[in-house]
């Protein structure tokens, strides 16, 4: 029940403004940008003033926003702004201020297909795609045939795939990225580990075809008793969801995940672990405050895994202080520069070798300061990207494909791990 | 209108450019008509008034091109109003379109029809819905569907009449799952207005069909389905067993909305399960998935955590291993923080407090001075929840102090005052440390939490009175809440002290009664001076008794059940965000803009009387409902926007439209006040204890930000409430109320002077 839906910029000008019912008008935008926009410090992303509730979501420079009268579905709203976003980029590659000033006829019409009377239809780029198009003069005859079709498939059960796909080569790739977030205690104890995955899979597979995906699912296996044996090559998932072309039923009942996908690019899954997690990295601060003058940094980081693989684009933040006038570092790998816009030094190390450790030894020195609010710490963040590594032990066992002509199908599997929250306190 | 406003050059200017577009609508050449109508739509979007252009964009209306055809649509659902009459030159193309056969242009027909909202159109639009509703293709089914709660929205009437709620409840049972959902929001909408509540009873027959739809729909479809079946009530446990396994696997769904509804359906079905095997097992399959929202997109992540702050106060073993995963990242957005934190403390228990301490303690070292004060609240909320962990808390708390960071050492100090306050004589030793850092109060919080310790240990403290005498240097100067603190602890010391301290209470009696302005000061210290001199003993009994016990989760945190089961049943909407009863903030049930200008009128009137009885059914949320009226006629009303010359049915009631600036802005300040999430009562009577109304002026921001410092305040403290009540030293009058009511007479009092200032405007 979204009674209006507005895109402002940066500075308040509305972009795209679309009210989908009554009860408001256009005027209570001027509303939004001088309570909201034209406001240094809003707290929270809903805000209600009299009976009408703006929920917001910033993207780029740009504030999406919805309003409702209602007693509405907050978390719809807020994924449905989402799926705007994600509509927009994949039809103009970047949603900003300038590709909705470019495209602000085109996104009328999405807006007008994507809620009707302020309820969410369809949202799947790729239908819409179908039939709202840049380039609008198309002839009129294969308009009329297409949309019959097109039409009877956007509202269907499988809405996210036409019927027609075809190709020489069947071919699917799977990428199983993991991200691993770490938070450790200035004494070196595990506060948090936990492993975000992500099961992207490009599909161009010909017709129809229903696919079944293996992992190695601890829940799954040991439901097998020839399998109990080997448990301990098993990955235990707290949780996953699904893109929504996966039957959920079938997965409740036997943990089987079957599906039609959609075509090209998706997200087929996502899960998340905490169970038995390998940190790719080790991180041994030592930070020690000389008076008042002076800081000594001593970090040693060394990588846990197989010698045989890489890390890329491995990257440390470790902050310094905000008075902080000078810095001297050593690395034994890498560069380590001092960034004063980041209070920070930032050492990189762009190729970084399993079971190798390196250091980087260093000197902040202080400015005085009149005040005596003490320095807070904040952790030490890393970025890296390490490839053929999951940090959960993940694998994928087998991805089957059937389709009613039988053909064959070449499947490939890549793993990443890399860096989601990773930091480190001392 | 903004063109009145303007100086006259700029008005010739936009005459200017209409008289232009003008020519351009008129072209012979498609190309010029097509991208004048798309600068039309530009000047109504940054807008402008472009409705003089009616009648040459309609005549633009009759074409193939469907892009040009939408903008036009567009462009009639914005200006249909404002020329109801002309509106009939585009009926006739209307009519021909859903006739079309392209389907996507039937649909679109349709469902542009069903936005203009003047009665001519609805004459034409009967036939050609019920062609619409009967179409072979689902597309314009689907649309069809959402079409009658449009036609419903303007006359129930025709609606019945014709036949259209028949047939979409037989819609129900379309072999096509968008047709199913559309037809269960068209359905589950237009219950909620009728007057005999019989368009839409969820039954048997009919939820069966919506699960069979459930898992063919898209998402969206599946959250219309999901809220609807939470209308369902199962006849027994049986069935709401068999409900619940069917609706189990949606919450593997990637879209977390789809996920909370399916949560809420759960909750709902959890009373009717008698099965405790099968209630457990719920319980455990429901934790993974709500950790699980932590990962979306912050805003999603922020509705998630309202949410679960309620599953959580309604089923405590939810959960109960997870309290890691709440931990708030350095770069979480506030707002995030803020509820994580308030989760973690609903967590707390003793096997895992230490774990929480060290975390909330490197909380109290970031930047956040927002976060880190409630970080702090948060460490002596541990305190007095688990009472092993209380020496560990003041310990932290301790450390905190000696960071003498400004900030820090005054909010851990109004901690400990209340830790004091769960467990006297206990950790009398910290007094001296606490005592060192007097210079660097400044607030008045800290200040009077301070001194209340002196006042209630001054046996104790060797040097009490100079202390005392310290602050009073400054005791004229100070905020009548630090007066209150200081009168009392006067009096107690007097009382502990009498030799050392004769000569400073009589100094500050007679000081507060002669020189100080503020009668509740005053009056204080008329109070104590005749009970002092009449008669000491009873002064004594007075101002020293035993002080009721404090808790963490007193009557001002804790949700009733009834309004507990109310959000239960709302999971995932606005009132499970604000925790509020939906009337608390929807205003009068608006489903037009028409409707609510008519009851305005009405409400108006008899305001009072929703007052009364609100009062008495909700206690958390009195004063929230009594300004909605304003307010929904305020946000109504025409800011001098592009909005065309209003037609009669529209221009607001003539009471209200001589609301200026100043007073807009102060009404929207108390609302937002009352809106922040979490406040409840506490806001009304923290803001009485800290500074009166004098908040009014301030407007709209700091308020945000003083509320949210209240808001802190909310569950360390009610006790903060009933803190102040009773530090004030009344405590001890007559018999100490129990502290579960103290308050709501704060709160209700301060309510009622919200309401009378908002009369005034």
């Amino acid at each position: 029940m979204i009674s209006a839906f507005f895109i402002y910029n940066q500075k308040g000008e509305v972009l795209i403004s679309r009210l989908y019912r009554q009860d408001l008008k256009r005027s209570i935008a001027d509303i939004f940008r001088i309570q909201v926009i034209s406001n240094t410090d809003v707290r929270s992303p809903i805000i209600t003033l009299g009976s009408t509730s703006f929920f917001h979501v910033r993207h780029e420079n740009l504030y999406i926003v919805a309003l409702t009268k209602w007693n509405a579905n907050a978390a719809l709203i807020f994924e449905f702004c989402y799926r705007v976003i994600t509509v927009g980029r994949s039809y103009f590659g970047k949603f900003d201020e300038e590709a909705v000033k470019a495209n602000f006829v085109l996104i009328y019409e999405l807006l007008d297909e994507v809620l009707d009377f302020g309820y969410p239809q369809n949202s799947e780029a790729d239908t819409l795609k179908m039939y709202i198009t840049t380039e609008s003069v198309k002839s009129e005859r294969a308009v009329m045939e297409d949309s019959a079709k097109i039409t009877i498939q956007a509202t269907g059960a499988t809405s996210w795939r036409r019927s027609d796909v075809k190709y020489r080569k069947n071919e699917a790739f799977i990428d199983v990225i993991e991200s691993v977030n770490l938070l450790l205690s200035a004494q070196g104890n595990v506060l948090r580990a936990d492993v975000a995955g992500q099961i992207m899979m490009r599909a161009y597979l010909s017709g129809t075809p229903e696919c079944k995906f293996g992992l190695n699912d601890k829940v799954l296996l040991e439901k097998d008793p020839s399998n109990r044996r080997k448990t301990s090559n098993t990955v235990e998932i707290d949780d996953c969801q699904f893109h929504q072309c996966v039957k959920l039923g079938k997965f409740d009942s036997d943990r089987t995940i079957s599906f039609i996908p959609p075509d090209g690019e998706f997200e087929l899954m996502r899960y998340r672990t905490s169970d038995n997690i390998n940190l790719p990295f080790k991180v041994h601060p030592v930070v020690i405050e000389i008076g008042k003058s002076k800081i000594e940094y001593r970090i040693l980081v060394k990588a846990n895994f197989s010698s045989k693989l890489y890390a890329n684009n491995v990257v440390l933040n470790i902050p310094t202080p905000l008075n902080t006038a000078g810095v001297t570092c050593t690395a034994s790998s890498g560069k380590a520069k001092y960034v004063p816009a980041e209070n920070s030094i930032v050492w990189k190390i762009p190729r970084f070798q399993g079971q190798s450790e390196f250091t980087l030894t260093g000197e902040a020195n202080l400015t005085a300061m009149t005040h005596k609010k003490a320095w807070s710490r904040p952790p030490i963040s890393m970025d890296f990207q390490v490839l053929m590594f999951t940090s959960s032990g993940l694998l994928v066992r087998f991805l089957k494909v059937f389709e009613k002509n039988n053909y064959q199908s070449v499947k490939w599997v890549r793993y990443m791990t890399k860096a989601g929250n990773y930091q480190i306190r001392f | 209108m903004d063109v009145f406003n303007k100086p006259k050059f700029f008005a010739n200017n936009t005459k200017g450019e209409n008289a232009e577009l003008l020519a351009e609508l008129n072209s012979e050449y498609r190309d010029r008509r097509k991208d004048a109508v798309k600068r039309v739509i530009a000047n109504m979007t940054v807008g402008k008034d472009v409705s003089g252009l009616f009648p040459q964009v309609v005549k633009n209306m009759q074409t193939e091109d469907l892009e040009m055809k939408k903008l036009v649509y567009l462009y009639l659902m914005n200006y249909a109003k404002s020329n109801p009459d002309l509106v009939i030159l585009a009926v006739n193309t209307f009519v021909k379109d859903t006739d079309h056969v392209n389907p996507l242009i039937r649909a679109l027909a349709i469902r542009t029809m069903g936005c203009i909202r003047v009665d001519k159109i609805l004459d034409h639009l009967c036939e050609p819905l019920r062609k619409c509703l009967q179409d072979d293709n689902p597309y314009v089914r689907k649309t069809a569907a959402l079409c009658v709660a449009k036609l419903w929205d303007l006359d129930q009437e025709r609606a019945i009449d014709n036949g259209f709620v028949t047939t979409l409840q037989d819609l129900v049972s379309d072999s096509t799952p968008m047709v199913v959902a559309n037809a269960v929001i068209a359905l589950a909408e237009m219950q909620e207005s009728s007057v005999n509540k019989d368009v839409f009873v969820v039954n048997v027959a009919i939820m069966n069909k919506m699960l069979a739809a459930l898992n063919e729909c898209n998402e969206w479809g599946q959250i219309a389905i999901l809220t609807s079946l939470a209308e369902y009530r199962p006849l027994d446990s049986k069935e709401a067993e068999s409900v619940c396994e069917r609706v189990i696997p949606r919450l593997q769904h990637a879209n977390g909305s789809v996920v909370l509804s399916a949560i809420r359906v759960l909750m709902i079905f959890l009373r009717y399960i008698r099965n405790d095997e099968f209630t457990k097992g719920l319980i455990k399959k429901m934790s993974p998935p709500l950790v699980s929202l932590l990962a979306s997109a912050p805003e999603v992540q922020y509705v998630s955590l309202r949410n679960i702050n309620l599953i959580l106060q309604k089923r405590p073993d939810i959960l109960q291993n997870d309290v890691r995963v709440f931990f708030c990242k350095y770069n979480d957005p506030p707002y995030v923080k803020r509820e994580k934190l308030e989760i973690i403390i609903r967590l707390c228990n003793d096997k895992n407090v230490d774990h929480i301490l060290s975390e909330l303690k490197e909380y109290a070292s970031e930047v956040d001075v927002d976060f880190v004060r409630r970080a702090i609240r948060a460490i002596g909320r541990c305190a007095i929840i688990i009472d092993e962990a209380s020496e560990r808390c003041v310990n932290v708390l301790l450390d905190l102090i000696n960071t003498k960071i400004n900030y820090v050492v005054q909010e851990a100090i109004i901690v400990i005052k209340d830790i004091f306050r769960k467990y006297p004589q206990r950790y009398e030793a910290i007094i001296p440390t606490l005592c060192q850092n007097l210079d660097s109060l400044d607030e008045p919080e800290a200040k009077g939490s301070l001194i209340w310790i002196i006042g209630e240990y001054a046996e104790r403290i060797e040097n009490a009175d100079e202390l005392i005498e310290n602050f009073l240097e400054t005791f004229l100067e100070e905020n009548s809440q630090v007066q209150l603190q200081l009168l009392t602890a006067t009096v107690k010391l007097f009382l502990k002290k009498p030799s050392q301290s004769q000569e400073i209470v009589h100094r500050v009696l007679q000081t507060a009664t002669q020189e100080i302005d503020n009668p509740d000061t005053r009056d204080r210290a008329y109070v104590y001076w005749r009970l002092l001199s009449t008669d000491p003993q009873a002064a004594k009994a007075v101002v020293l008794s035993e002080k009721p016990p404090i808790s963490a989760d007193s009557s001002a945190n804790k949700l009733s059940p009834a309004l507990m089961d109310e959000l239960i049943n709302n999971i995932s909407t606005l009132a499970s965000v604000y925790h509020k009863p939906a009337s608390a903030f929807m205003g009068n049930k608006a489903f037009s803009a028409d409707a609510v200008r008519k009851a305005a009128v009405a409400d108006a009137r008899d305001e009072e009387q929703i007052m009364g009885e609100d009062t008495v059914t909700l206690p958390t949320a009195p004063a929230a409902s009594a300004p909605k009226n304003t307010m929904a006629d305020l946000l109504d009303l025409d800011f001098g926007s592009s909005e065309p010359v209003a037609t009669p049915v529209m221009s607001p009631p003539t009471s209200n439209s001589n609301i200026s600036g100043p007073n807009y802005s102060a009404d929207l300040f108390d609302m937002s006040s009352d809106m922040s999430p979490g406040g409840g009562s506490t806001v009304f009577g923290g803001m009485g204890g800290m500074g009166g109304m004098g908040g009014l002026n301030i407007g709209f921001q700091q308020n945000q930000n003083q509320n949210q410092n209240q808001n802190t305040a909310t569950s360390p403290s009610a006790s903060r409430n009933d803190a102040f009540d009773d530090l004030a030293g009344f405590g001890g009058f007559g018999q100490p109320a129990p502290a579960v009511s103290q308050p709501k007479p704060t709160s209700s009092t301060q309510s009622s002077t919200v309401n009378d200032l908002l009369d005034l405007f």
